[in-house]
This record gives C-alpha cells, sequence and structure tokens, in this order.
C-alpha cells in the first residue's frame, strides 16, 4: 500500500531532471499509461506513490499536508508560503532549475542602475504621468518585501503570470521583476538588471511538509529513500 | 479581558471624547484602496486587506479612520469641528508575530486652523487625562523640527526634497544626508554614467542602447541624467548644519530641557527658529493646561519609522513596549485628500483591547 506521496512536476525539463535526479539515487520514477496521464510508480523503494502536479501548485499541497514530500523551486516556496520554515523543511537541493528572482529595467533608462536609481525614477514618474510606476511580477510578496526593506514605496505592483518581458514593450508596466536564469530573454526585449536588484538565488529542491500525516509506515517509506539518498531527516522533528 | 469587556471600555472612552465636545462618527468597513495606496504607496497592500469589487473596484478593510474621517470632514464639515469613532480596523501583521488583525480602535480628531499650539495642547491633554489612572510610559516628538531643519540647509530645492521625501526611513535618510554632506562618494555606478555622457553626450549615451521600450520618455530619462549631473556638481551641505540636524535628531530627555538645548544651535539653520518657537509655544500651552512639562519625555526624532502621515507634534503612550495610544498632527494629509483644500488637524487613537490587558495585568 503506498503511504507516502511524492509530488514532482507533471512536465518539462523539471519533471526530467527530477526523475534523473532520483534515477540516480537508486529510485525510479516512471508514468504510467500515456503522455498526457498524470499519474505515475515508483520503483526502488517501498509504499511511496507518484503524484504529478504543476510545480505552482507544489507548495500549496505541501501545506495541506496532501503531499508528504514535493519537488518545486525556492522561488515558489518562499512566494506562496509566508514563514516557510514553519512549514516544509528543505531536504535536498537538486542543483537544477536554478534561476534568480532579479528586477529588471529598460537598457534605455541610463539614469537608473541600482535600486536607488529605481526610487529616484519612480518619484519622477509619479509626478509626471500621475501613477505609480509599474512592476510587473507574480512574486508579489518577494518583491513587496525586497522593496520594503530599501525604502522604496512610489511604485505599484502589477500582475503578470506569463511573459513579463514583453509587458515594457506592450506599455502595460514599466519594469519587471522576473526570474531569469541567463538573462538572454532579458536581453532580448532590451532589458537590463539593476546591479543590486537580485532578489532571491532559486534552485529545484525536496521539501517535506511538516503538517502530513506522517504514520509509521511514511517514516519507513522515508527511512527507505534517505538511506538511498543521504537526506538528513534531522530538521524534520515529527 | 472578554470581548465584551473591551467593548464596555471602549464604550467608556468614546463617552470621554463626547464629553470633550466630540461628535461621533461613523465610516464604512471597505475603503476605496486608490485613495490609500495613493497616499502610502504599495507598501500599504503588505499592511492592510485588500479585497475586490466588480464595480468599484480594489476595496481595503479600513486600516485606520483616519482617513476617511477627514474626507468627511472635507466633503461638509463645519470649522473648528471635534469628531470621535469607535470600531474595529483591520491589519495584516508580520507573519507568526502574533498581534491582532482585527482589534477596536476608540479616536479623537479635532479639525481648527486657528491656534495650532493650542489644538495639539488640548488633544494631548485630553488623552493624557484619560491615560493617567493606567501609569503609562509617554513619548513625546516633533516632525515639523525635521523638516524645518531640513528647509535651512544650504542646498538646492531638489536635495532637500529627496531628503523630506525620506524623512520616514531613517536608514535611507542618514544615507542621503552622508552623501549629500560628502562624507559618503556617490555611487560608482552613477559617477561612471556621468563621466560617460560629459565625454559623449547624454543623447549619444541614450541612443547606444538601442530602442527606449515603454511609457517613460527618453526626454525623462534625460532630465532625471541632467539633474543628476547638477546634483554631482552641487556643493557639499557645510559640516556645521550637518552637526544641527546630528544634534536635532540626538534630542532624547525632556521636553523643557530639550528646548533649552535646540535654542543653543537654532540659529545656525535659517528658519529654524521659527520650529523651535512652535514647540516653545506648544509646550507653553500644554503647561497652561495641567501638563507637566518639565517631566514630559520628548525625542526630536520620536516616531519617524511608524507615525507616517503626521508632520508635526506626535504622541505615544505605552505599557513597556506595547504602544496603548498614539497620535499627532497631520496637516499635511488634509491637503492631499482634499484636492486644494486643507485644514490643520490633529488627533489620536486609543487600543481599548491594548488598555484592558494593562487594567488586566494591574488587577
Amino acid at each position: 500500500m503506498s503511504v507516502l506521496k511524492l509530488g514532482v512536476p507533471s512536465k518539462g525539463r523539471l519533471q526530467d531532471k527530477t526523475m534523473e535526479w532520483f534515477a540516480e539515487h537508486g529510485i525510479t520514477l516512471s508514468r504510467t499509461g500515456n503522455e498526457r496521464e498524470y499519474s505515475g510508480v515508483v520503483s526502488g523503494v517501498d509504499g511511496v506513490e507518484l503524484v504529478m502536479l504543476s510545480a505552482g501548485e507544489i507548495p500549496r499541497e505541501l501545506k495541506a499536508g496532501r503531499i508528504h514530500l514535493g519537488v518545486t523551486g525556492t522561488d515558489l516556496i518562499h512566494e506562496k508560503l509566508p514563514l516557510w520554515e514553519r512549514v516544509v523543511v528543505n531536504l535536498q537541493e537538486l542543483g537544477f532549475g536554478q534561476a534568480d528572482l532579479i528586477i529588471a529595467v529598460p537598457n534605455g533608462w541610463i539614469d537608473v542602475d541600482c535600486v536607488e536609481d529605481l526610487d529616484g525614477a519612480a518619484a519622477q514618474f509619479r509626478a509626471n504621468h500621475g501613477y505609480r510606476l509599474r512592476i510587473a511580477t507574480k512574486y508579489h510578496n518577494l518583491v513587496r518585501g525586497f522593496l520594503r526593506a530599501r525604502g522604496v514605496a512610489d511604485y505599484q505592483l502589477v500582475d503578470s503570470q506569463g511573459a513579463t518581458e514583453g509587458v515594457v514593450k506592450n506599455l502595460t508596466a514599466e519594469a519587471v521583476a522576473d526570474i531569469t536564469s541567463s538573462g538572454a530573454t532579458l536581453e532580448a526585449n532590451h532589458l537590463k538588471i539593476l546591479t543590486d536588484g537580485l532578489i532571491l538565488q532559486s534552485q529545484a529542491c525536496v521539501f517535506a511538509s511538516r503538517s502530513a500525516d506522517w504514520s509509521k509506515s511514511a517514516l519507513v517509506a522515508l527511512d527507505d529513500m534517505a538511506n538511498k539518498t543521504g537526506w538528513d531527516l534531522s530538521g524534520l522533528k515529527i | 479581558m472578554s470581548p465584551v469587556a473591551v467593548k464596555t471600555l471602549a464604550g467608556i472612552l468614546s463617552n470621554a471624547f463626547i464629553g470633550a465636545g466630540a461628535v461621533p462618527v461613523e465610516a464604512e468597513a471597505l475603503q476605496p484602496a486608490e485613495v490609500l495606496l495613493d497616499l502610502y504607496g504599495e507598501d500599504i497592500r503588505g499592511r492592510a486587506y485588500v479585497t475586490d469589487d466588480p464595480v468599484d473596484g480594489e476595496q481595503m478593510l479600513r486600516p485606520d479612520f483616519t482617513v476617511p474621517v477627514v474626507q468627511m470632514h472635507m466633503a461638509d464639515g463645519a470649522e473648528p469641528a471635534r469628531y470621535t469613532y469607535n470600531g474595529p480596523v483591520w491589519r495584516k501583521q508580520e507573519p507568526g508575530a502574533g498581534r491582532a488583525k482585527e482589534y477596536l480602535q476608540v479616536g479623537f480628531e479635532l479639525f481648527d486652523r486657528h491656534d495650532p499650539a493650542a489644538s495639539d495642547a488640548e488633544v494631548f491633554a485630553l488623552f493624557h487625562e484619560i491615560l493617567q489612572p493606567y501609569d503609562l510610559r509617554m513619548a513625546t516628538g516633533d516632525v515639523g523640527l525635521l523638516a524645518a531643519a531640513i528647509e535651512g540647509l544650504t542646498t538646492t530645492a531638489r536635495r532637500k526634497e529627496r531628503l523630506r521625501r525620506q524623512i520616514w526611513r531613517p536608514d535611507r535618510f542618514r544615507h542621503l544626508l552622508d552623501m549629500y554632506s560628502g562624507k559618503v562618494a556617490n555611487l560608482p555606478t552613477r559617477v561612471a554614467m556621468i563621466e560617460n555622457v560629459a565625454a559623449i553626450g547624454a543623447t549619444e549615451v541614450l541612443n547606444a542602447t538601442g530602442p527606449l521600450l515603454g511609457v517613460r520618455s527618453a526626454a525623462e530619462v534625460l532630465a532625471r541624467v541632467a539633474s543628476l549631473q547638477d546634483d554631482a556638481a552641487t556643493a557639499p551641505i557645510p559640516a556645521a548644519e550637518v552637526e544641527v540636524l546630528e544634534e536635532l535628531l540626538a534630542v532624547h530627555g525632556m521636553a523643557s530641557d530639550a528646548l533649552q538645548s535646540l535654542r543653543k544651535v537654532q540659529d545656525r539653520l535659517d528658519g529654524f527658529a521659527l520650529a523651535v518657537d512652535r514647540l516653545e509655544t506648544r509646550l507653553n500651552a500644554m503647561a497652561a493646561k495641567g501638563v507637566d512639562v518639565d517631566n514630559l519625555p520628548f525625542e526630536a526624532n520620536f516616531g519617524l519609522t511608524s507615525l507616517e502621515y503626521y508632520d508635526g507634534f506626535v504622541f505615544s503612550f505605552f505599557d513597556g513596549e506595547n504602544p496603548i495610544s498614539s497620535g499627532g498632527r497631520y496637516d499635511a494629509l488634509t491637503q492631499v485628500l482634499g484636492q486644494g483644500r486643507s485644514i490643520p488637524a490633529v488627533g489620536g487613537v486609543i487600543r481599548p483591547d491594548a488598555l484592558a490587558a494593562v487594567m488586566g495585568g494591574a488587577s
């Protein structure tokens, strides 16, 4: 009987890399049925059920305790779970899915290089246009916290769930706060990163839920996995 | 103490304010978010609960009564006016801090353009009298002193404006002051940009970056480049003047002593003596109301991190570090909300839940 639920990203490179990483540690995750069916099996350890979820849903499922373990990015955990250390334990940095959450502005803003400049430009923008400079992002909590700590106030966040780099060109925002790995997309969209605009360095990790039902048999399955992966379970006080 | 007992205490406080001549007023729990966002910036989203109405747009659960009461008074209030209110406010708290998200506020607001010192004294003396039995720690300050000191500096209007903008953020204020007085160097990236512009011209530097995208225009970018150039060429603020600011920010003692030490340095900043005069007039008015100003704590930089819209006299009452009551003067807020009109205003609030906890501890 499956007693420990492992949530992994349901598609894409993140899923492939996750499967690779577990395979290297003697745990095989495989899909059942056709490519579109979100179910799978786990071999190499007993009692583990594979749950395919979008990476964005995994923080919520961990918090609710509906999955015991989940693979997702630190960016999503920090954004979606305030006080995340009380909700989950980071068991393993996986070494892929690396990306930086940064603030970027148009290349042509030669007067803006750092957050302090952004504050100055924001004050000027509000005086000229009658509304506050718009920063497009899907990381509202992280960006607001970052700017608050640096005393920037004359801005507004506008929600952007995808293709964030395009918003400046489309005149729906003046700046962006987004995830970038190589910076190539930003460059192609004529955007530059603020020199001190790094909000968070993210990568894919295995998180354990503190609120899941850690029955005796779930713990046995977890110990099995830890023996193969070398996870330190001491942070997970159950 | 039980919620019922807290509500009873709120009623007693409310009656005390009515007894002091205040008219009871109500405000809607849902306030248009736009007004609050314009006043406080995006930051307020982290501190107030936001919800959405399909027709009226974004709404906020009122984080305080001051804004709706000012709006109500500006719309149809006779002068002078005294108002009191009693109801819940909602504030998002730091996760895990364990502070209440919903609590009662009982407040008193005075709108009077006749005699600001007398109004400040009336409000403070009223709160002082109501809270006297609880043996609380008092703190007072005056944001107007720092604003007047900035105005008196020998420097450009732009630098004064930038300093004023950061009054509420002491770290940023300190950083700007250090930069403007030559204590720390200008930002290296900014120096490099200015050198580049001096070498080949601002328009050329801008053109070399490729197409300029977005609403912010080339003219705006170039205007800010020019202002940064000007600023880099501006003479540092004289050390003697910075010293007065430092001394001012360090003032921490009893009100009457603070007045004496400010008198000694007041003439080193243009016009600053007038702000010190206002402090003296207020202290005299408070003394006339029976406040012992020789034993009234006063800090020149009190409240500069939390009491965001106050721009003159400020006060708080604490139980240990726990705020029970706070208030102050907020003339500028009425100007922003009044769309061209304004009315000098001063007021404050008491948190009955926090006060009830003091009583519970004492009994």
